[in-house]
């Protein structure tokens, strides 16, 4: 466990450190944060729950993507699979977690060795095209369910039930689902850690620089990139069973291709290929996308405020029509994943000093 | 990312700073702002604002704070818009939610918190008003299968005898289909469903029509499909030889796109712009004062809504602490709405009457729409029995 | 029989409306190799030009041809303040930064234009079927739509077999490196085919409008059925993306027409008009997949 940090002596070291113990022990001063009036508890851990779920699908993603080489444009079915396999089973009434758990990953698991089979086959933007394709149809299907609900999905009315060890009422299930994914992303941290950085990860890296040579010395690239391939579908079918008890509800739209799409940017935007890159970069989109809104409101006012006190309120119009202006938020969005791209390659994650890989 | 966390959090201090505590009545509005459909949005959230207007911003004499989230047309970007308005807002009343998806999507968050009401101004999906219903769940608008109840008992009274239906193929769209045919006897020489959201052209659709010879075709496209639809009718020749009849296409947003393509289309609803009760004339002349343009039933809607519950706040006093008043209070729906007075069903949904529409032009050459009949009196949904409140 | 032939205009028509969108994608793609997912973008500011400046000028004609050097403009300024820098980039950074471009230009276009959408009116001749035999209407202006399109299509071929600057656009599409070689200036041909991309993209857009309307973000969900569509051609091939173009929009007209009767005569018919919408949706998704899995680079593809 000890080896999945970097040493505490370096800057990206004690950021990450600092990161996993404020993210771990959250729960613990979400009530501070309450009663300080910066945010409220239950919306902390509700918002935080989600993002730390999104963030294993993106480790998940960034094992092949990031790694591999592989850009499965398709990611996002797997969180559907996952959802809809506990979605389906708790419908029926059947509320075991221990069996609802397994057979999601295991599903998704089965899914991405096809998906896989077929796909890996191409490369670059075919292989793109193919795992989207996929994801469509199977998307299409999810709609298609009329008797789970179809395009407007399905509401689970219990979460998963683990013989009864977590709570299932008030603010007590909030602060347990969300320890319980915390836990789940540290241990996928865990495993992904050891799977690059065995010699299963080398030679997964090595398809990704060059397969030819990895061919050559005798590996069998496309059952390393198989298998990367499908471990990978299953940590994300995982995520998607913790993502329906976390909405207590599920639909197509879980695995839109806007959200596969979500996904690559969080991995992009975080850092490819660093372990910790997928995490730094759902905290980011997904608290940009919660907080840009008001933040722009916020500079609107400053400015609004600083530029009528030189230049006369009547000159530059109501503070009401420059709030409008925060509606338009997304090309702030936008400018900012554009800057990342130009000026910051690597991701927020080469911000934090020197790149290393698993 | 630890400074960007606490940078982050010392900005939400900020930006919750006004601290209005329980001196405010608070009202979360869900619509949508961004992409196709903002147009929806902006339609409700300007008549949100003239019904705050004409309260004079207060509640029994309490201020009213409404925060309007965007639920970007999806699902689950609707429902962390509900998680932050009852976790965060801490707001007494949710509204808005134009999608059955989105509204389905965000149910259990609102209802389940149990200080807060949702009050649907759109979206009625049968679900919610079967199985699902709640005693925090109010509707001022209608449940799905309603309006195109009431067009095919229209198309039924004329004595029509073969019907095409078209639609969107997502739950709304099926659910519009299956309120037609429930009231509509005669036969049904065709039926397509059309892919959600993004089919652009219906060239396969309208040959098809055209090969099937129907007396009448029916459709549901809502907002800007609405309007592709009723062009590529006109573009293919079948408008004029085909008489159309709908259910959510010709509205006050959709007509100044549409313009004389509209002329001779019939729609339902249960709130047209000429509804002769006094509010509904000072509600839809104060608009078009401020806006220019005439509001639509989704406007109209989201206007009941908040007149909904300022009779409630206003009957208790600003009191919100017992839910248990404020839940009766509401439910007897003791309030001006612009479609005349209303009683809510056992479920929570009104049972009000449906009207048929067609589309004329007013003294100043602009499109708008007409009443021309009442296609039902006083209707109920028919979920009523599958929910077990009474 | 009737009901065929117009089907199959149906398929044509709708295949040559693709083929614009994805012509000026695999050019783009081809020769710069630049995944560029702003280009339903540009298809959708090509619909919001035509649809002002037919507003402006009273002819939907007029406000088409003012359209097109308006878009050429767009794009040459996209490619020079952020296209330029993406070249020598992975495709990841092309989808993250051109993803961005797509969040700016929707927001943009709602800034300008307002959340209505607009609907473009046809001049009347244009707005009426004509009759090609007594009992068989077609749309005037999908005939347009298809004589367009067809004429733009060889156009193209012209380009890029019959002239010089078609040589280059060739060289570059299989040999990046060597047009750099042959003293070619390189930046200019890249600044000019993406600016020809966005003229087609444009056309496009501006030739669907008046079917579809004209609102925010209609290029996005088209975006995706352009990629299928040069993916299916093989990048970076004319050819390929005009051939996929007409097999998609083949299949996709023929499945929507064809598919709940066939699928009627061996389910119910409560089940066939419940799978039919959702195997419709899903044919061209097959096609691709079958495609792929058969030829790995697409079916005129030179490399991956």
């Amino acid at each position: 466990m000890a080896g999945l940090l970097t040493p505490l002596t370096t800057w990206r070291g004690r950021i990450t450190a600092l990161l996993l113990v404020l993210l771990g022990l959250l729960p613990w001063y979400a009530p501070w944060l309450d009663a300080a009036g910066i945010i409220s508890q239950k919306f902390a851990l509700t918002l935080m729950t989600r993002v730390l779920i999104l963030a294993i699908a993106a480790v998940s993603l960034n094992l092949i993507l990031g790694y591999g080489g592989m850009v499965s444009f398709g990611h996002a079915v797997y969180i559907g699979l996952g959802g809809y396999t506990v979605g389906i089973m708790a419908h029926h009434g059947v509320q075991d977690g221990f069996l609802q758990f397994p057979l999601a990953i295991g599903l998704s698991a089965l899914l991405a060795l096809a998906i896989g089979a077929l796909s890996l086959r191409t490369r670059g933007v075919y292989f793109i095209m193919l795992t989207l394709a996929f994801a469509q149809l199977l998307y299409y299907v999810g709609v298609g369910l009329e008797a789970y609900g179809g395009d407007d999905g399905l509401t689970i009315n219990r979460r998963s039930d683990f013989a009864g060890l977590l709570p299932t009422r008030g603010l007590d299930k909030i602060v347990a689902f969300y320890i319980v994914s915390f836990v789940v992303l540290v241990l996928v941290l865990w495993l992904v850690h050891r799977l690059v950085n065995a010699r299963f990860g080398m030679a997964l890296r090595g398809t990704k620089s060059n397969e030819t040579r990895m061919q050559a010395l005798g590996f069998a690239t496309f059952h390393y990139r198989l298998a990367a391939f499908v471990i990978a579908g299953a940590i994300c079918g995982l995520a998607g069973a913790l993502l329906a008890n976390h909405t207590e509800f599920i639909s197509p739209a879980m695995m839109h291709w806007t959200r596969s799409g979500d996904l690559i940017v969080m991995v992009v935007l975080g850092g490819m290929g660093s372990l910790f890159g997928p995490l730094y970069g759902a905290i980011a989109f997904l608290l940009l996308e919660e907080f840009l809104p008001s933040l722009l409101r916020l500079v609107l006012t400053w400015l609004h405020g600083g530029i009528s006190a030189v230049l006369g309120g009547a000159a530059i119009g109501t503070l009401d029509a420059w709030l409008r202006l925060a509606e338009y938020w997304q090309i702030a969005l936008g400018t900012i994943m554009i800057l990342v791209v130009l000026y910051a390659r690597g991701g927020i994650d080469s911000l934090f000093g020197r790149p290393r890989h698993g | 990312m630890k400074r960007g966390l606490l940078a982050s959090a010392a900005l939400l201090g900020l930006l919750s700073a006004p601290a209005w505590g329980q001196q405010s009545i608070k009202i979360g509005f869900i619509s949508t702002y961004s992409g196709p459909q903002a147009s929806i949005g902006q339609d409700m959230r300007r008549s949100v604002e003239l019904a705050v207007e004409h309260l004079g911003g207060k509640m029994a004499g309490k201020p009213i704070e409404v925060i309007y989230e965007d639920d970007q047309f999806k699902p689950e970007v609707g429902k962390q818009k509900s998680e932050k308005l009852v976790q965060q807002d801490k707001v007494n009343f949710v509204g808005g939610y134009i999608w059955s998806n989105v509204l389905l999507a965000s149910l259990k968050t609102v209802t389940d918190d149990g200080d807060t009401i949702l009050i649907s101004s759109n979206a009625g999906p049968s679900q919610i008003a079967g199985e699902l219903c709640s005693p925090n769940y109010f509707s001022t608008s209608w449940q799905n299968d309603q309006t195109p109840s009431a067009m095919g008992q229209f198309v039924q009274d004329k004595g029509i005898k073969k019907v095409y239906l078209i639609s969107a193929n997502y739950a709304a769209g099926k659910d519009m289909l299956a309120g037609f045919k429930r009231t509509f006897k005669g036969e049904i020489v065709g039926e397509d469903l059309t892919k959600w959201p993004d089919q652009l052209d219906f060239s396969a659709e309208m040959s098809k029509i055209r090969a099937a010879k129907p007396d009448a075709v029916f459709t549901f496209f809502p907002g800007a499909h609405g309007v592709q639809f009723l062009s590529q009718y006109a573009q293919t020749g079948l408008k004029g030889t085909i008489p159309l009849y709908t259910a959510f296409v010709i509205d006050a947003l959709s007509l100044p796109q549409l313009k004389d393509l509209a002329l001779g289309v019939p729609g339902a609803q249960s709130w047209v712009n000429d509804l002769p009760n006094e509010q509904n004339k000072k509600f839809v002349a104060d608009f078009k004062k401020k806006h220019g343009v005439y509001p639509s039933f989704y406007g109209a809607q989201s206007y009941d809504t908040i007149m909904l519950i300022a009779s409630a706040v206003e009957a208790l006093k600003g009191d919100l602490s017992s839910k248990d008043k404020l839940r009766a209070e509401l439910k007897k729906a003791n309030f001006k709405s612009l479609r005349g007075d209303f009683k809510f069903n056992n479920n929570h949904f009104p049972i009000q009457n449906f009207y048929i529409q067609d589309t004329v032009k007013d003294a100043d050459g602009n499109y708008t729409l007409k009443t021309v009949g009442v296609a039902m009196k006083d209707a109920k949904d028919a979920y009523g029995d599958k929910c077990k409140m009474k | 029989m009737t009901l065929l032939i117009e089907q199959t205009l149906n398929g044509i028509q709708l295949g040559l409306l693709m083929f614009l969108l994805a012509a000026g994608l695999t050019l783009v793609f081809g020769i710069m190799d630049l995944v560029n997912l702003a280009h339903g973008s540009l298809y959708m500011f090509g619909a919001y030009f035509c649809a002002s400046f037919t507003a402006w000028t009273d002819s939907f004609v007029i406000g088409a041809l003012l359209a097109l050097p308006a878009a050429l403009l767009l794009g040459v300024i996209v490619e020079v303040v952020v296209a330029r820098k993406l070249y020598r980039r992975d495709h990841l950074d092309h989808v993250l930064a051109t993803f961005g471009l797509i969040l700016i230009a929707n927001d943009l276009v709602r800034l300008v234009w307002g959340p209505d959408g607009r609907r473009i009116p046809l001049p009347a001749w244009l707005n009426q079927p004509i009759y090609l035999t007594p009992d068989l209407p077609y749309p005037t202006y999908r005939f347009a739509v298809i004589v367009v399109g067809a004429a733009v299509a060889l156009f193209l071929y012209w380009l890029v077999t019959r002239t010089r600057t078609g040589m280059w656009i060739r060289a570059g599409a299989s040999n990046r490196t060597m047009i750099g070689a042959l003293g070619i200036n390189v930046e200019l041909l890249f600044t000019l085919v993406f600016g020809l991309g966005a003229v087609l993209a444009a056309l496009a857009g501006l030739m669907a409008a008046p079917i579809v309307t004209v609102s925010i973000g209609m290029g996005d969900n088209i975006l995706i059925l352009a990629f299928v569509i040069i993916v299916i051609g093989g990048i970076g091939s004319i050819k390929g993306a005009f051939i996929a173009a007409m097999i998609v929009g083949m299949i996709d007209t023929l499945g929507r027409a064809l598919l709940p009767d066939l699928l009627k005569t061996f389910l119910s018919v409560a089940a066939a008009n419940t799978a039919a919408p959702a195997l419709s949706s899903m044919m061209i998704y097959l096609l691709m997949a079958g495609v792929l899995v058969w030829r790995s680079t697409g079916l005129f593809g030179a490399r991956g």
